[in-house]
């Protein structure tokens, strides 16, 4: 047993905490996010400079490894510094369902130009009717010849704005219910009959709702065979999920951590606010909120990287995300109410990393959708 | 032991509902179900009409033009009100400075301000918290020095709930240096238009600024602003503490909610065929939350029936405050959970009324974070929770 870090993954941890504090402090953070782009192309260049974006991926496709483990270490510090750029979408999300499901000569093209920051990609496949279910699909493809229509609505698209291609979910056979039956296509954001409402999210991000509409792909865009997306899919949802618990882990401890030191410093009655009992154990309860959170994300990564049934894997991914969710809750709300009236504005962090572990609590099923998909495995 | 209103009680619960129904703006309702802020045009315009029903201060007595209405009746009124969602009045001129100046005003100030505060025609705002001075308020700096016939005030006050459209503040000053903390405050009338003041608006982390920093420079306030004694400020804003705490279990409020989050259950889907209020789980997260609502409802109406018999608030109103607030932010929580990924987008605008835009649906599903965002103001303003806490170890339980 040795819960130590890996050279390569002491590396990634010292990179992003030297980028974070050198060039990723609140103000930039903030204009970054009022920028009309809402993410740094600049950031994203560095980001493939240093081989952060080449992290999802196997030695074999061209990248760092794709272990499980080094994209936690490396989210973690993400998540403290509460980025905004579309690392999930790009390089994780959909970096996964192509590095599972696309075939040499779509790996060739897709792969070397997510590593090396040149294209943005989005993940359309939230259903207004599928709630956390990825596999609630009404999205049709119908393939006439050589040439495929797709018809429906996504929601929730992150990196949707910026993307300039989608990998879209479609159902080719089966009921809205069914895994068989799911593609995965690979469509140009401006194509004929693609139309987006792009938002600002709560978290300082940009998604969209996506609608397609008789929209022709030729059958090349297919990823992987037909119907046969769905195991891809879950996989690559659950990698993602493990990354962002991480990124959750970074963002709570960074709440703990401004919440400790505010409270040295803030005065009333005469004496720090730290000096009260009442606020010394919900500090130590959120200390141990924030490690069973990080225990139990180790746990659930180790076990994406290990030998373990698909069952187990996506077993272990629940279990951190439902237990990560609990922690959410906690950290997050206690942070606020600890801070007292400053936690509640716009000016401070605070409130910023509250509202992205908010967020990221939503982003691919709560946490009491996890415990219920635990419970049902 | 029984929980029943009189006949005469019900007679005026019908009465105040059929009121409501017929009364209440159907613009308005629609907005409040929209989740929609209401304009300063809005909430005075409800006023004015509650006014001419000869309703507008149900906690009035009636030499003032109060209702001089029961307890219970106003009880009654408060929870009709909370149930249809009528906003009940900015509660800074009713039911914070108002009864402050019928109880220690000279009968000069009472006919100055009394009748405009009835009436709606000015706006008040609280100006009590300051930077340094937050759960320890006797700390505040804001200097007010006698220089013949007014006051010199110097410092700056913040958290002022909707101090931009504020005609007035009313300020706890510091007046004496030298004394016991609470010995040197007194309580100030300040007409926000006096030069020298200047408001900084706050922004909110659901991006609206409900709240400003109120800065006083040299500010000139004629003497006769002066509310009492000098010194005597910290008596006046403590006993109006107690009372201003009654009513704040917003347990209507949590019905009406509860109400809109079941029929929002059955129109979410579960993802796997089913409407969220099949789903065995969140149906239980509602069961408790309304079971917690009951449990409260019942300690409001103990509280109501002792004060009823002439027993000053106590420590219960604390009770009420903690728990009344930490349902309502459940509450919030089970929205959020309907909303899954709706409740995403961060479009504030939307939710105000000018917005001429196409909104981001289904429905008001966007604002269920917005709104649980700033329901963390709950348990942190009005005395915070662990502050209330304190209180109940101190009085209550001896510690
Ligand atoms: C949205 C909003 C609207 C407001 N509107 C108004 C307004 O209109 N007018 C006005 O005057 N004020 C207003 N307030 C101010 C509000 O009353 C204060 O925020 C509140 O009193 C807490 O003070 P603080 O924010 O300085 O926090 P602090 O007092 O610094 O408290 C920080 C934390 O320490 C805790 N704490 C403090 N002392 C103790 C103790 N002895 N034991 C245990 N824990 C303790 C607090 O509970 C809190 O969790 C508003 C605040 C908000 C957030």
């Amino acid at each position: 047993m040795d819960f130590s870090y890996t050279e390569v993954q002491q590396m990634l941890q010292d990179q992003v905490q030297k980028f974070v504090q050198k060039s990723y402090d609140f103000d930039t953070r903030n204009s970054i996010v009022a920028s009309e782009e809402g993410y740094s192309k600049e950031f994203w260049q560095l980001f493939a400079e240093l081989g952060w974006l080449a992290v999802p991926f196997t030695e074999d496709d061209g990248g760092l490894g794709g272990s499980a483990v080094d994209l936690i270490v490396m989210m973690e510090e993400f998540g403290k510094a509460n980025l905004v750029e579309p690392y999930t979408s790009t390089a994780v999300l959909c970096g996964t369902l192509i590095a599972e499901l696309a075939n040499g000569e779509q790996k060739e093209a897709l792969v070397n130009s997510i590593i090396a920051g040149e294209v943005q990609l989005a993940l359309a496949y939230i259903e207004p009717q599928s709630r956390f279910n990825p596999f609630n699909v009404e999205t049709t493809a119908v393939v006439e010849g050589d040439a495929i229509t797709l018809t429906g609505k996504k929601i929730g698209v992150l990196n949707g704005e910026a993307a300039d291609k989608f990998i879209v979910i479609a159902r080719e056979s089966g009921e809205s219910l069914d895994r068989d039956g799911l593609s995965a296509f690979l469509v140009e954001a401006d194509a004929a009959g693609v139309s987006r409402r792009s938002f600002p999210t709560v978290d300082g991000k940009r998604a969209s709702l996506v609608e397609f509409d008789q929209v022709k792909v030729d059958t090349s865009t297919r990823l992987g065979g037909t119907g046969q997306a769905a195991d891809a899919l879950q996989a690559a949802t659950d990698k993602a999920t493990v990354g962002v618990c991480a990124e959750t882990v970074g963002a709570l401890e960074s709440l703990l951590q401004k919440t400790v030191e505010y409270t040295k410093t803030r005065k009333q009655f005469g004496t720090p606010i730290a000096t009260f009992q009442a606020l010394q154990h919900r500090m130590a309860d959120m200390f141990i909120e924030c490690q069973l959170a990080k225990s139990i994300v180790m746990m659930a990564a180790m076990s994406l990287d290990s030998q373990d049934e698909g069952i187990e894997k996506t077993r272990a991914v629940s279990a951190a995300k439902s237990r990560v969710g609990k922690a959410i809750k906690a950290v997050g709300q206690e942070a606020i109410q600890i801070h007292g009236g400053i936690g509640m504005t716009e000016e401070l962090d605070v409130g910023h990393l509250f509202k992205r572990v908010t967020a990221l609590d939503i982003q691919f099923g709560d946490g009491e959708f996890h415990t219920e998909r635990y419970a049902s495995l | 032991m029984n929980a029943y209103f009189t006949a005469e009680e019900l007679a005026f619960q019908e009465e105040v509902r059929h009121f409501l129904q017929t009364e209440f703006p159907a613009d308005l309702k629609a907005k409040v179900d929209a989740s929609i802020r209401l304009s300063k045009e809005d909430m005075v315009r409800w006023q004015k009409i509650l006014f001419e029903k000869g309703w507008a201060a149900p906690s009035w007595p009636a030499e003032h033009g109060g209702t001089g209405w029961t307890l219970t009746q106003r009880h009654i009124f408060a929870t009709e009100m909370g149930l249809i969602g009528a906003p009940e009045p900015i509660p800074f001129g009713m039911k914070m400075v108002a009864p402050v100046i019928m109880t220690y005003g000279s009968e000069e100030q009472k006919q100055r301000f009394l009748p405009d505060i009835l009436e709606s025609n000015v706006w008040w705002c609280q100006g009590y918290s300051e930077p340094n001075a937050g759960s320890d308020l006797a700390s505040l700096k804001t200097s007010a020095v006698r220089e013949g016939d007014h006051y010199v005030v110097n410092g700056s006050k913040t958290w002022n709930t909707l101090g931009q459209y504020a005609d007035w503040i009313f300020c706890l000053v510091r007046t004496d240096n030298t004394v016991k903390k609470q010995e040197g405050i007194s309580f100030l009338l300040i007409d926000m238009k006096t030069p020298g003041i200047s408001v900084k608006p706050i922004v909110l982390i659901d991006g609206f600024p409900e709240v400003n920093e109120v800065f006083f420079d040299d500010v000139k306030v004629p003497a006769e602003n002066l509310i009492g004694e000098e010194n005597k400020g910290w008596t006046y804003a403590k006993v109006l503490l107690t009372h201003e705490r009654t009513n704040i279990s917003g347990v209507p409020r949590g019905k009406r909610k509860l109400k809109a989050l079941r029929k929002l259950a059955a129109n979410t889907q579960d993802g796997f065929g089913k409407p969220m209020s099949e789903n065995a789980s969140f149906k239980k997260r509602i069961a408790e939350a309304e079971i917690e609502l009951k449990a409260l409802e019942y300690s409001e109406l103990r509280t109501l029936a002792s004060l009823s018999v002439g027993k000053a608030p106590g420590p219960e109103s604390s009770i009420l405050k903690i728990v009344g607030t930490e349902l309502a932010q459940k509450i919030d929580e089970l929205f959020l959970e309907l909303a899954g990924y709706n409740a995403l987008p961060y479009v504030p605008d939307q939710f105000e009324d000018d917005f001429d835009g196409e909104p981001v649906g289904p429905g008001t599903t966007a604002a269920s974070a917005l709104t649980y965002f700033n329901n963390r103001k709950l348990s942190i303003f009005g005395g915070s929770n662990e502050i209330q806490r304190n209180i109940i170890c101190k009085a209550v339980l001896g510690l």
